[in-house]
């Protein structure tokens, strides 16, 4: 299952749907990475609203996003972790360590929005 | 004879469908919206290890009805290479493999109890369980 990425402004969306393999992780890593330098994105979301479980191989690649990204000159916020997840993760010992987080997308947006005119972001 | 689910588990794709078969048997229990996603939660982790480590297992869901208080367990077996030192993979932060070493004691303080059994050679069988409160 493919995650639809969308380009707004600077910005790269990428609003997952369902539930996600190990492999559709993988792969959303990968397409952000090459979609950065593609689109020249300065910034990415990553909303994981429909996401009802972030295990540790979820988090490590959400973080891994984030980092790789980065690298690529864009700054990543992960957008809409549930509350029940917000909480297993907390039980399970899961971080997202200085990954940025916003409680949706409109927040998401707020936050690269701000950051970008700061001159701290990308 | 209590309602059983088993999933069979080869690919991260039964990952996936492990925690969601689970998730779906223990709201028949009548968990909580947040204890089902510990639910689901551990399971995911306990069937990675399956396709991490040994390739192929299974995972088997089982309601549970005991005196009244309704529970899930939760079996996760595999004919792999077994675990020769299980206290020190119990330990968070031990990991042989690509993980973070956080699945099994993630697991253990997920859940209301927490087995493990192992021999070299032979597989390994983790068995989980939680009440519903």
């Amino acid at each position: 299952m493919a995650v639809p990425i969308l380009k707004q402004s600077h910005f790269l969306i990428a609003s997952i749907q369902s539930a996600l393999s190990d492999q559709d992780l993988v792969q959303l890593r990968d397409d952000l990475a090459d979609l950065v330098g593609r689109h020249r994105a300065r910034g990415v979301i990553v909303d994981v609203t429909a996401l009802d479980v972030l295990d540790s191989f979820a988090t490590r690649t959400l973080r891994a996003i984030a980092y790789t990204t980065k690298l690529r000159g864009a700054e990543t916020v992960i957008v809409g972790i549930q509350p029940e997840v917000a909480m297993s993760m907390v039980q399970l010992g899961l971080t997202l360590e200085n990954v940025p987080t916003a409680l949706d997308l409109e927040e998401g947006l707020l936050f690269l929005k701000l950051r970008l005119e700061d001159g701290h972001g990308a | 004879m209590e309602p059983e689910v088993r999933v069979r588990i080869q690919s991260s794709t039964d990952i996936v469908i492990a925690r969601q078969q689970g998730r779906a048997l223990a709201a028949q229990a009548g968990f909580s919206n947040s204890n089902l996603t510990i639910i689901a939660t551990a399971i995911s982790e306990v069937a990675r290890n399956i396709v991490e480590y040994a390739k192929e297992g299974e995972v088997v869901l089982t309601l549970l009805n005991n005196a009244g208080s309704a529970g899930i367990k939760i079996v996760a077996l595999d004919h792999g290479p077994g675990i020769a030192d299980i206290a020190t993979v119990m330990r968070d932060g031990y990991s042989t493999g690509k993980g973070l070493g956080i699945g099994l004691p993630g697991s253990r303080r997920l859940m209301d109890e927490f087995e493990i059994a192992s021999e070299v050679g032979k597989g390994t069988t983790v068995t989980m369980k939680k009440w519903a409160v």
